[in-house]
């Protein structure tokens, strides 16, 4: 694959990452993309790099337009190794570049890339001027790390923000419009779960000051670039950081001998007689990444176990484990599950629930050996109740 | 009383204050300036609720 022009003297000059498909445990069924951005101007400039490994895709790329040596300025908008890994490598083939990156950003690049480097430290307001085109800087702290920051080119109105609005999504297209709209929305809609979720206060107050600026097109760090659906994307991200719920009621447990899977059945009988779309998520059958994704904006999120050695089976601590890091917000719930003797399996995930954020509307609802038809009775009517609850949302 | 930044983690601890950004050991959450940011990740001090020992 060769680079792609974004705008007059600015190039795509990054990798296609088509056989990934686990990004530090984030399961990327679509593989992704290591987005790199060239600007020649009377000074060049190199916007991010790439994993490392892909570092001669993207020299070649470079070497279309430019003598990689001839490089001046090379712009760290974000320290994950997934963009900062071939920086210095860049840096190294041109000696008079100069690194330009947040206070954080050269903390953690000189802790990552030890080195004798010279960085410009630049923050919100602070400009570079390449000739034709002049560049600015944001600080976006903690979206998603606290060295996070834009690039704006305001004559443009073009935004480069690093893994924000990115999808993990292998495509030899560039532009939103040349790819597959609903698998577009639904990659983005799971990269925001699964790496932003928690940080809806940040997100919404980045949206606010971006609305400032006028931008028509976004150059995120993966996946594909956004021009005509970039109103689409911002619409989305505004319901995401506030946690808008979609009616929708999630059942999600593991099971040893059937008997919580037979609960977790009649939850979701329930909610379907109630006429509210529901889902039996069986752990250890389903990526937490997806899992993740369909928590986004469900309005309820009910959770059982088992008791294994009186506790809860691992699969299910895993799971919670993973959302209490991403706290979900606007949810109810509740805990369910089987026992043989003791017990304390649907005890334990009550706790951890409450501890996710997810507001907790019962006492868990348990049985001994196999669920009688008492038992089935208040899951089906527990089903009901949360699907009433998401009607009314 | 600690207080925990809810966006990356960063415990501000009053025993120690902030020598970095001019704040000194001693100098209770409740003081500190309101144009005060988290060191860590720049979160205003709305941002921070309280730990329990
Ligand atoms: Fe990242
Ligand atoms: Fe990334
Ligand atoms: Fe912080």
């Amino acid at each position: 694959m060769n680079s792609i022009e974004v705008k007059k003297g600015i190039y795509w000059v990054g990798s296609v990452d088509w056989n990934v498909r686990d990004f530090h445990g984030y399961t990327t069924s679509r593989g992704s993309s290591y987005n790199a951005y060239l600007i020649v101007d009377e000074k060049i400039a190199l916007i991010d790099s790439v994993k490392h490994g892909f570092r001669q895709d993207m020299l070649a790329k470079i070497a279309e337009h430019v003598d990689p040596s001839k490089i001046d300025y090379v712009i760290s908008n974000h320290t994950e190794p997934d963009h900062s890994g071939e920086l210095l490598a860049v840096m190294q083939q041109a000696p008079q570049s100069q690194l330009i990156a947040s206070a954080k950003g050269e903390k953690g690049l000189r802790q990552y890339y030890p080195g004798d480097y010279p960085c410009r430290v630049v923050k919100t307001g602070d400009t570079l001027n390449l000739g034709r085109y002049e560049l600015s800087f944001i600080n976006t702290p903690m979206l998603h790390w606290p060295d996070s920051m834009f690039t704006y080119l305001a004559s443009e109105k073009l935004l480069f923000s690093m893994d924000a609005f990115g999808q993990h999504l292998a495509s030899n297209q560039r532009f939103d419009v040349d790819v597959d709209f609903d698998i577009l929305m639904h990659e983005a809609k799971t990269y925001y779960a699964n790496i932003i979720m928690h940080l809806g206060s940040i997100v919404a107050k980045t949206l606010k000051a971006a609305s400032e600026l006028a931008i028509e097109t976004v150059c995120p760090s993966h996946g594909v670039i956004w021009t005509k659906h970039l109103p689409d994307i911002i619409s989305r991200y505004q319901d995401w950081c506030a946690f808008k719920p979609a009616g929708k009621v999630l059942v999600i447990y593991d099971s040893m001998w059937h008997s919580t899977e037979m609960m977790a059945e009649q939850i979701v009988a329930g909610a379907t007689e109630e006429g509210v779309q529901a889902q039996l998520i069986r752990l250890p059958n389903h990526d937490l990444t997806n899992v993740v994704t369909e928590i986004l904006d469900a309005d309820a999120v009910v959770v059982g176990s088992p008791t294994l050695n009186n506790g809860m089976m691992p699969t299910v601590a895993a799971f919670l484990t993973y959302i209490k890091g991403l706290k979900p917000a606007k949810k109810i719930g509740f805990a369910f599950g089987s026992h043989g003797w003791s017990g304390g399996g649907a005890a334990q995930v009550g706790q951890e629930m409450e501890a996710t954020g997810i507001e907790i509307v019962r006492e868990p609802i348990v049985c001994q050996y196999r669920p009688d038809q008492a038992v089935l009775d208040q899951c089906l009517s527990a089903g009901k109740e949360l699907a009433q609850h998401a009607k009314s949302c | 009383m600690k207080y925990r930044c809810l966006l990356c983690g960063y415990i501000y601890d009053p025993e120690v204050g902030d020598p970095d950004n001019d704040i000194d050991p001693g100098t209770a959450f409740e003081d500190l300036p309101d144009d005060w940011e988290c060191p860590e990740c720049g979160a205003g001090k709305d941002e921070f609720e309280p730990v329990e020992d």
